[in-house]
C-alpha cells in the first residue's frame, strides 16, 4: 500500500546525513508501526521511478509523521543523491506503508543494540518502543569521528546509551559488551558487514544461541557495469544500466516483479534463472551459499550479472 | 441498521437455528463441484453487500448466543485463552483493530470514543460500557486480547514472527474444529499443522508460510476452510471429545438433514502494527444439510463434493463414518444439472 505524503522538515544532521519528516497533507493519522520498521520511498526522475528503503527513526506509536535519515552515497545509484539534492520542504513524496524485517524479539530479558555509522537508524525507533514497553536495554553507537556521527543529534543522553568514537580512542570493544550479559539477552546489530560479522563471531564464541543474535544489513543496491537480461516469456532483451538495479530495469520495461524491501533481505523478488552463461554477482542477504553457487535463482533488487547471457523465468 | 439476535444454544438442547437471511448469506465454501486443498486466498474485506465478506469482522444473528457459549466454555476451562508474556502488545493491536472496525461498520451496535489513550467503548448487544486507558492493562478486567475476544465471534490466534517462522504464542479458542490451543501454544507454523494429511508433501505449507510472512500492514486476506460437525456445537475440542465424539454415532437416514452440519471457517489474516504480529481470526459458521439444500446450487454441489472426496480427507474432516448416509440424503437434491461457477447462490 502507498501513502502520498508531504515533506514537512529537512534537517542537515552532519555533512553527509539529512533527516526528513513526512506528514499526511490533510493532517490525517499515519499507520503506527513497530520498532525497526522501514518504508520504501519513491524517487521519480523522468521516466523512471527509483525506490529505496529507509528505516523509520521516529516514534513508532506516533501517527503524526514518519521520519527517516538518509546518508549521501556519492558512489551509489543516485537514490540518496536525489533525496539530498531534489527533495525539499513542501514537496510531495510517495512512500509505502511500514514493514519490518528487523523487529525486536519481545521475549528477550534484555536487549543490546549495536549500531555502526548510519546503521544507527533502525535503533532510533526501537529504543522508543523499548522505553514505552519499559524493557531493559543498552545501546552502543560506533562512529569514526564525532563530525560523522549524525546519530548524536537524535539520541537521548542516558546512562544506558553509549557512544564510541574511534578517532577519540574510544573504539567499541564488542567482547566487553557481550561478555557477562544476563541469560536471555538478545543482541541486534546494524551497520557495515564487518561489524555484523564481528558481533556474530563474538556471540558464537560466548555460546550465545543463534536465535538471540539479530542483524540487519540491507542497503541500497550497488551500481556496477551494465549488462543485458532476457525475459523468457516474451524474449525481450533489457539493458540494465550502470546506475540501475536489475529490478529497476525490469520495472522500467514494464515487467512485473513482486518486491518489498528492495534491499536483498525479504526474499520477495526471488526469481528463477533459466539460462546463465556467466556469473551472477549476488549482493543479497537472502539466498544461501548453495543457492548462490547453483546460479538458478537471483534477487533482482540487489544482484547483477557478468557474462554473455542471463535469462529469467519471467 | 437493526439486528435481531437469536436466543439459542450450541450445546445440550441445541436450539441453534439459521433464519432464511442467514442461510442465504452463508459462506458456502465450494466454488466448484469437487474439492482438494489449495491456497485459496483473497483480499479481505470485500464482497457483495450483506455477505460475511463485506466487513473486517462480521456480526450476525448468532452474536449474543455465541458470546454466552464462549463464557460457558471459558468458565469450565480457562486454558482456552492463553497469551505468552511477550504477546500483550499484540493483544492491544487486536483490540484496536476490532474496536475501530466494529464501531465504523456497525455504528448502531458499537461506539468507540478516543481521546489520545483515553478510550470509551460501548457494546450495545452485550450491554457493555467501559472507559479504559489504551496500552495500560491495569484499566481492563483482563488482558486486552481476552477482553476483546470475549466480545467478538470466532476464534483468534496471534502469531509471533521470528526466525523466519510464525509461532502461535497467544489465542482465544472455544469454537474450534478439533484442535487445542493448550496443545499448540508456542508451536511454529509447521508444528501446529503437522496433523493435516497430504498437504505438507504438496508443498502447501511452504507456500502458505511464505505468503503469510509477506503480509504487510494494511493488506488483509481471507480464505475459507470447512469440515463437518454433528449437531450445532461450537466447542468441538479435543478436550471435550468425550462429549461430542459419540454424537457422530447418532446420525440416521431420518435425522441426517437436521443433525449434520457443514462447518465453515472464514479465516482472515491481519498484520498488526505495533507488535508486527499476525492476527489470525477463525470465524465459524454452521448450517445443516436441510437448510443448505434450500439453495438448489448448493444442494447439487455439496452432494458431488462429498460423494467424490479423497477418503483421507473424509477421515480427517471427521465424517467418514457418516459419509454414505450424508451422500444418500443429498442425492435427492442433485438432478445432474450443471452448476454455476463461484460460491454464491444463483440470483
Amino acid at each position: 500500500m502507498k501513502l502520498a505524503l508531504k515533506v514537512t522538515e529537512v534537517e542537515t544532521l552532519s555533512p553527509l546525513v539529512k533527516r526528513f519528516r513526512f506528514e499526511d497533507p490533510t493532517g490525517a493519522e499515519l499507520p503506527v508501526f513497530s520498532g525497526g520498521a522501514h518504508i520504501t520511498v519513491e524517487m521519480p526522475e523522468g521516466d523512471i521511478i527509483r525506490r529505496n528503503s529507509y528505516s523509520l527513526i521516529s516514534d513508532p506509536y506516533d501517527g503524526s509523521a514518519y521520519e527517516i535519515a538518509v546518508r549521501r552515497e556519492d558512489q551509489g545509484r543516485g537514490g540518496s543523491l536525489y533525496m539530498h539534492t531534489k527533495v525539499s520542504e513542501g514537496d510531495e513524496i510517495t512512500v509505502s506503508t511500514p514493514s519490518n524485517l528487523f523487529q525486536l524479539d519481545l521475549r528477550a530479558r534484555k536487549h543490546v543494540l549495536i549500531g555502526g555509522g548510519i546503521g544507527i537508524t533502525p535503533f532510533l525507533s526501537q529504543l522508543k518502543q523499548l522505553d514505552m514497553e519499559q524493557k531493559p536495554y543498552e545501546l552502543h553507537y560506533a562512529a569514526r569521528t564525532r563530525d560523522e556521527a549524525a546519530g548524536l543529534k537524535l539520541l537521548p543522553e542516558a546512562a544506558h546509551i553509549h557512544v564510541h568514537i574511534s578517532d577519540e580512542g574510544a573504539r567499541m570493544d564488542i567482547g566487553a559488551i557481550l561478555d557477562g550479559q544476563p541469560l536471555g539477552t538478545h543482541v541486534y546489530t546494524c551497520g557495515p558487514e564487518g561489524l555484523i560479522e564481528a558481533v556474530a563471531d563474538q556471540a558464537a564464541r560466548l555460546n550465545w544461541p543463534e536465535t538471540a543474535v539479530h542483524s540487519e544489513a540491507f542497503t541500497a543496491p550497488p551500481p556496477g557495469e551494465p549488462f543485458d537480461v532476457v525475459v523468457k516469456s516474451t524474449g525481450q532483451s533489457i539493458t540494465v544500466k550502470a546506475d540501475q538495479s536489475l529490478l529497476e530495469a525490469l520495472e522500467e520495461a514494464k515487467v512485473k516483479v513482486e518486491y518489498s524491501c528492495r534491499g536483498g533481505a525479504c526474499g520477495r523478488c526471488q526469481t528463477k534463472v533459466t539460462t546463465c552463461d556467466g556469473r551472477i554477482l549476488h549482493n543479497d542477504h537472502w539466498l544461501s551459499e548453495d543457492e548462490r553457487g547453483a546460479q538458478q535463482d537471483i534477487m533482482p533488487c540487489m544482484s547483477r550479472f557478468k557474462g554473455t547471457r542471463l535469462e529469467l523465468d519471467l | 441498521m437493526t439486528m435481531h439476535f437469536n436466543d439459542e444454544t450450541f450445546r445440550g438442547d441445541y436450539t441453534y437455528h439459521n433464519s432464511p437471511e442467514a442461510i442465504r448469506r452463508f459462506p458456502f465454501p465450494f466454488d466448484q463441484d469437487s474439492y482438494m486443498y489449495s491456497v485459496n486466498i483473497e483480499q479481505h474485506p470485500g464482497g457483495p453487500k450483506g455477505t460475511p465478506f463485506e466487513f473486517k469482522f462480521d456480526v450476525d444473528e448468532h452474536y449474543v448466543a455465541e458470546m454466552k457459549d464462549r463464557e460457558i466454555t471459558l468458565a469450565e476451562d480457562p486454558l482456552r485463552c492463553q497469551s505468552l508474556p511477550h504477546m500483550e502488545l499484540a493483544g492491544w493491536d487486536l483490540l484496536e483493530l476490532i474496536m475501530v472496525s466494529k464501531a465504523r461498520d456497525y455504528p448502531d451496535l458499537f461506539t468507540l470514543h478516543r481521546d489520545g489513550n483515553d478510550w470509551h467503548w460501548i457494546n450495545k448487544p452485550l450491554g457493555i460500557e467501559k472507559k479504559f486507558t489504551f496500552l495500560d492493562p491495569t484499566t481492563l478486567p483482563c488482558g486486552p486480547m481476552e477482553y476483546i475476544t470475549r466480545q467478538t465471534q470466532g476464534d483468534f490466534a496471534l502469531l509471533h514472527e521470528r526466525d523466519g517462522n510464525l509461532w502461535m504464542d497467544a489465542g482465544m479458542v472455544t469454537s474450534q474444529a478439533d484442535w487445542s490451543l493448550d496443545f499448540d501454544v508456542g508451536m511454529n507454523f509447521f508444528e501446529w499443522h503437522a496433523p493435516v494429511p497430504k498437504a505438507r508433501k504438496m508443498g502447501v505449507f511452504d507456500k502458505a508460510l511464505k505468503f503469510l510472512l509477506a503480509v504487510g500492514q494494511g493488506q488483509h486476506y481471507r480464505r475459507l476452510n470447512w469440515t463437518m460437525t454433528v449437531n450445532p456445537r461450537l466447542d468441538t475440542s479435543p478436550e471435550n471429545y468425550h462429549k461430542w465424539g459419540p454424537e457422530k454415532r447418532t446420525i440416521t437416514p431420518e435425522n441426517v438433514g437436521q443433525k449434520q452440519f457443514l462447518r465453515v471457517e472464514l479465516q482472515t489474516f491481519f498484520r498488526l502494527p505495533r507488535s508486527n504480529a499476525l492476527a489470525f481470526p477463525i470465524r465459524c459458521y454452521l448450517a445443516n444439510l436441510e437448510d443448505l439444500a434450500i439453495v438448489p446450487k448448493w444442494g447439487r454441489r455439496l452432494h458431488r463434493v462429498l460423494r467424490d472426496i479423497d477418503p483421507d480427507l473424509a477421515d480427517y474432516k471427521g465424517f467418514a463414518v457418516n459419509q454414505e448416509t450424508i451422500v444418500t440424503y443429498l442425492s435427492q437434491f442433485d438432478d445432474g444439472a450443471p452448476t454455476s461457477p463461484g460460491i454464491f447462490p444463483d440470483a
